[in-house]
């Protein structure tokens, strides 16, 4: 039996459906684009070592042209291709001879002999690896050719009073080796900064999962009477989603720093140090244990309570019922967790700048290689290459095995209400630790806007406004309008794509659909980093550094795909979820009576999954606005980002200033989310298909 | 009233599905080699147990799934290739499938629009229809704020509003409760006639499949076990599997002793018992045979054609309900009206008896 028909049908029905074939054709390129492409360039240039040699351009600048073949032989024939020779600048260097263009940019031809009387060009490279195309008979004007040399290897500005036998350009060569590995791996600061990395993702991982099955515990198992708490409890596990990811590096250096108001004010301690690993934890802790608590507290309430009643019943205690049954139980779940506040804390970025000190992480180090006095790529990209691997394998182990496994022991929904633990023994330390930490991470929010109301923090706690006052004269309005206006144009597009992916995935069948629906989670184990980097040795001279798409380098335009890439595996995977519980026949039947995949999508699908959309828009617009790693990495003077503003200021001490952005900050994503909140509640479908809507 | 353009005949010509078992990894066919010719106009059942690929030749017929081998054709023409939206077939689904973001008046629109019907048009036929499954009044409703029965006739008016060339059913009543079941067959066998539409129904339930189709298909492991009227199906079932699975069934072993053009003479137990000779079939004698003998058919007497002994007598209101044995087979009799007639005690001996037109030879 062959099913060689039904193929061939469907790949026809397949082909019939213009609107799907377009839809997926380009959901691949974009994929293959931003974020397939940058990680294998990535690849690439930790492997491939590109040297840029100056050669002298004084034959082609006096006039003196003289056409070659690509072996240096005199070219006669009208047709056939010409080349340019150029003289090394180095001595015992030899001569290189190189392409000669009719017509610059993407579509490049070669010109011919015959061709030799009109405008030539010839492909160079600047010092920042950018293509460049120089037109020969303007080889002596600077504007016109801002990427010559001067024999020294000196850029060769406006006031040089130029001579033909100054003109230098660069050309580059590939050299392709396996030394950058090697070679960061003796590297001190690579060494550190991998040792450093993984501790930290250790202990913050340790750090998180006890405090955040603490609180999944507390709030499943424990009788928590008080209204108090359990606000409390929403309140937590909130505010990381709102906040930016280093507002509680900002509050642990005000509330526990040299000049902190617990620990010189209260404490009087004088030579606080908060800078270093354990700040570092204690912050990130703090900022990842809430997606800890919950992740548990869903897999705890699936857990039948039937069977640790059984086990009370046979004699085991509460201690014991614990360890034998919950706890196993739970393990595939904790081991889930762990990984994943892992992968995200061997990918923060904000916090180790903040209040690192001199403990660098990978994430850090790679930023320094970069925008440091080295730039040194290779090595940077050779870092990126190891971060990205260990990310990538604990997401794979994260996402194949334990999370199955969880699945597996975890399906069954409880049988019944699980009665509440009652005891008081059990229940006062339990949930006074809980309050106690809630209360300090709330006080570590509040810190925030206080110090950018206080004069001079650690010296004089009177109010003033000059925070802000400075913010806005220092290009205050600016940040904000291009972080806004940059993280509003991405969020529709995430928030589409996303909803088309997940349609894609969860209700079609088609080939790529496997590709599709991996990449697009792939980016949630991408570090920012190492997508910023990724980016930049993508884009920076145009794709395979051919100087196409080399204009979005450096624009706004970049920024906004980083956010899109950034944000789109969380917006997926709440379309996934939301997709998979709408029945197949529904769609199944629009298309029966007549509409096309766009128009099912369109007048079905995506109404169906409004709120999913919605929720997606506003994830979208808050991931944005708070997003460091990556944008950091890209961003160019013309636009000015919150949170870069934010880490300058930190760098400089100048806290109040960096409190005042914050500040705004966190009410901008808090009214977001209230915005979000109040619409689909008000006009969510949820809400329609649920009849709270009088007919 | 919504006039049906015209309806289409459907014909399936060979058609075969393979599909992967997901425990084996092995492929095999759930639907094998069924050529079927559906007259326009009729109302067609593919009936049968769960697996046996009734529900893969529906949505084959509706374009979802796309057949190995063979060829469908909707009024004359192929339509293998074309993708579900271009087929002029509209489906009832099992779960009805109504929109839930639209009210009752969109979601049987909702075709219409897609076809450009004008705005007067839409209205004038979707109010139309809405009358026709007696909804009327209804038309801002949203579909949770409708009744099991309601939804179901709404996803009807749905399909039917578009006026397809033929109407396809998947399993429609089965999440109803059995009265409502009843009432809804008899109406979409109603409606169906009234606008002389072609539809394919596709159940497990064998009541709904008598009652409601010109013709039925019954089929089993996916191929056709047996194709015809409701009456043949259920006097002239071609195996034990059809005449098991249409309602209770008797089976009785013996041999042919003598065949003539009006009846046939089986011995069962030494006891000659006559069957009417049917046409195409011929017997010899010698030859083994088994009778096919609904419950309904049999009389339980003092005098009779063949000994039995009373395993069990229950009364169940409507009818006497016995289970006997001749020789070693049991036979079920449902006897009917039993208050003026004798009833025979557990453990007693009787005769049954049959009429030889209501016996059926395999």
């Amino acid at each position: 039996m062959s099913r060689r028909q039904s193929a061939s049908l469907d790949r026809k029905k397949f082909f019939g459906d213009p609107v799907m074939v377009v839809t997926i054709v380009v959901l691949i390129t974009l994929l293959l684009l931003f974020i397939v492409y940058p990680l294998a360039i990535l690849l690439v240039d930790s492997v491939l070592v590109r040297e840029n040699d100056l050669y002298s351009a004084a034959d082609l600048a006096a006039g003196k042209l003289e056409w070659v073949d690509k072996n240096g032989a005199p070219v006669t024939a009208d047709g056939d291709a010409i080349f340019a020779r150029l003289t090394a600048v180095t001595e015992g260097g030899e001569d290189r001879f190189v392409p000669v263009y009719a017509k610059p940019g993407v579509f490049a031809h070669q010109a011919r002999l015959k061709d030799a009387d009109g405008t030539l060009y010839i492909r160079v490279v600047n010092s920042t690896d950018r293509v460049v195309w120089l037109d020969l008979s303007r080889l002596m004007e600077v504007d016109a050719t801002p990427m010559t040399y001067k024999p020294n290897g000196r850029l060769i500005k406006k006031a040089d009073g130029l001579e033909p036998a100054d003109i230098c350009v660069q050309l580059r060569r590939n050299n392709w080796s396996l030394d950058a590995f090697p070679r960061i791996f003796k590297d001190y600061t690579f060494n550190h900064a991998l040792r450093n990395t993984l501790l930290l993702g250790m202990l913050t991982g340790f750090g998180s999962l006890l405090i955040g099955l603490l609180f999944a515990y507390v709030d499943v198992y424990v009788d928590i009477r008080s209204r108090v708490i359990k606000k409390l409890f929403d309140v937590v596990s909130m505010l990381p989603v709102v906040s930016p990811p280093f507002v509680l590096s900002l509050s642990m250096v005000l509330l526990f720093g040299k000049s902190g108001l617990i620990t010189r004010k209260l404490l009087g301690i004088y030579d606080a140090n908060v800078y270093g690993m354990w700040g570092i934890v204690i912050v990130q802790t703090l900022t990842f244990f809430p997606v800890v608590y919950l992740m548990l507290k869903g897999l705890l309430k699936n857990i039948d309570p039937s069977m640790e009643e059984a086990a009370r019943d046979m004699g085991a205690t509460r201690m014991k019922v614990f360890t034998t049954v919950t706890l196993p139980l739970l393990l595939p779940g904790l081991g889930n967790a762990f990984l994943v506040t892992f992968i995200e804390s061997v990918a923060d970025f904000a916090n180790p700048m903040i209040i690192g000190g001199s403990f660098d992480t990978l994430a850090t180090t790679i930023y320094l290689r970069i925008t440091g006095g080295t730039y040194d790529i290779t090595g940077a990209a050779a870092m990126a290459v190891v971060l990205l691997c260990i990310t990538l394998v604990l997401f794979m182990i994260q996402k194949y095995v334990l999370e199955a496994r969880t699945a597996a022991t975890l399906t069954g929904k409880a049988s019944r209400v699980r009665m509440l633990i009652e005891d008081k023994s059990v229940r006062y330390p339990l949930s006074a630790l809980c309050m106690l930490i809630s209360v300090f991470v709330v006080l570590m929010y509040i810190a925030v806007p206080f110090g950018a109301l206080f004069k001079l923090w650690g010296r004089d706690y009177s109010l003033t406004f000059k925070w802000f006052a400075k913010m806005f004269s220092e290009g205050g309005w600016k940040a904000f309008k291009d972080s806004f206006i940059l993280s509003l144009i991405a969020s529709p597009i995430t928030a589409l794509l996303s909803m088309i992916i997940s349609y894609l995935v969860v209700k079609r069948r088609f080939r790529g659909k496997g590709f599709i629906e991996f990449t697009s989670m792939l980016a949630m184990a991408v570090p920012g980093t190492v997508l910023g980097v990724g980016f930049i040795r993508g884009y920076a001279g145009g794709i395979f550094r051919t100087g196409f798409m080399q204009g979005i380098y450096g624009t706004g335009l970049i920024l906004i795909i980083v956010f899109v890439v950034r944000s789109l595996p969380v917006g997926t995977r709440s379309g996934i979820s939301a997709l998979r519980q709408i029945d197949k026949s529904i769609e199944e039947s629009a298309y029966d009576l007549g509409a096309g995949s766009g128009k099912v999508f369109t007048s079905v699908t995506l109404p169906l999954i409004k709120d999913s959309f919605f929720s997606g828009l506003v994830t979208t617009f808050v991931r944005s606005i708070t997003a460091i790693s990556a944008v950091i990495l890209l961003v160019t003077p013309r636009y000015l980002l919150i949170t870069c503003r934010i880490n300058e200021y930190a760098e400089k001490g100048e806290f109040g200033v960096a409190c005042a952005y914050a500040t705004i900050l966190i009410m901008i994503t808090y009214a977001a989310i209230m915005l979000m909140n109040f619409v689909i509640d008000r006009f969510g479908t949820s809400r329609r298909i649920n009849g709270k809507e009088g007919a | 009233m919504a006039n049906v353009k015209q309806p289409k005949g459907v014909e399936l010509r060979n058609i075969s599905k393979i599909y992967k078992d997901p425990k084996t990894g092995k492929d095999f066919y759930a639907v094998h080699n069924v050529s079927l010719d559906i007259a326009p106009g009729s109302f067609v059942t593919l009936l049968g147990p769960s697996g046996c690929g009734k529900t893969t030749t529906l949505r084959m017929i509706a374009g979802f799934e796309s057949p190995d081998e063979g060829d469908i054709f909707l009024g004359g023409e192929a339509i293998n290739a074309l993708t579900p939206n271009r087929r002029d077939t509209a489906m009832v689904f099992q779960s009805y499938a109504l929109f839930p973001h639209y009210n009752v008046f969109d979601n049987v629109a909702y075709g219409l629009r897609l076809r450009k019907v004008p705005k007067d048009e839409i209205q004038r036929r979707v109010t139309d229809i809405l009358q026709l499954v007696e909804l009327s009044g209804m038309e801002a409703r949203m579909t949770n704020q409708l009744s099991g029965g309601q939804q179901q006739r709404v996803a009807l008016a749905r399909a039917l509003v578009v006026e397809p060339g033929v109407l396809l059913f998947d399993e429609p009543l089965s999440n109803l409760d059995a009265k409502l079941r009843v009432q809804m067959r008899t109406e979409i066998r109603r409606i169906q006639q009234k606008l002389g539409i072609t539809a394919i129904y596709v159940t497990h339930d064998q009541s709904e499949a008598m009652s409601i189709s010109d013709n039925i298909i019954l089929m089993r492991g996916g191929v056709i076990a047996q194709m015809g009227t409701p009456t043949e199906i259920y006097y002239r079932p071609n195996s034990e599997f059809v005449a098991d699975f249409i309602g209770e069934c008797n089976f009785l072993k013996g041999t042919v002793r003598d065949v003539n053009a009006e009846e046939t003479v089986v011995e069962i137990d030494g006891h000659p018992v006559s069957v009417a000779t049917e046409g195409a079939r011929q017997e010899s004698p010698g030859d083994p045979a088994e009778i096919v003998l609904r419950p309904e058919a049999i009389a339980i007497a003092d005098h009779g054609d063949l000994p039995c002994t009373v395993e069990l007598s229950c009364f169940m209101g409507s009818y006497q309900n016995y289970h006997v044995t001749v020789g070693d087979t049991l036979v079920k009799i449902t006897d009917n009206c039993p208050v003026n007639k004798r009833i025979f005690d557990v453990g007693e001996k009787a005769f049954i008896s049959f009429d030889k037109h209501c016996a059926h030879l395999l």
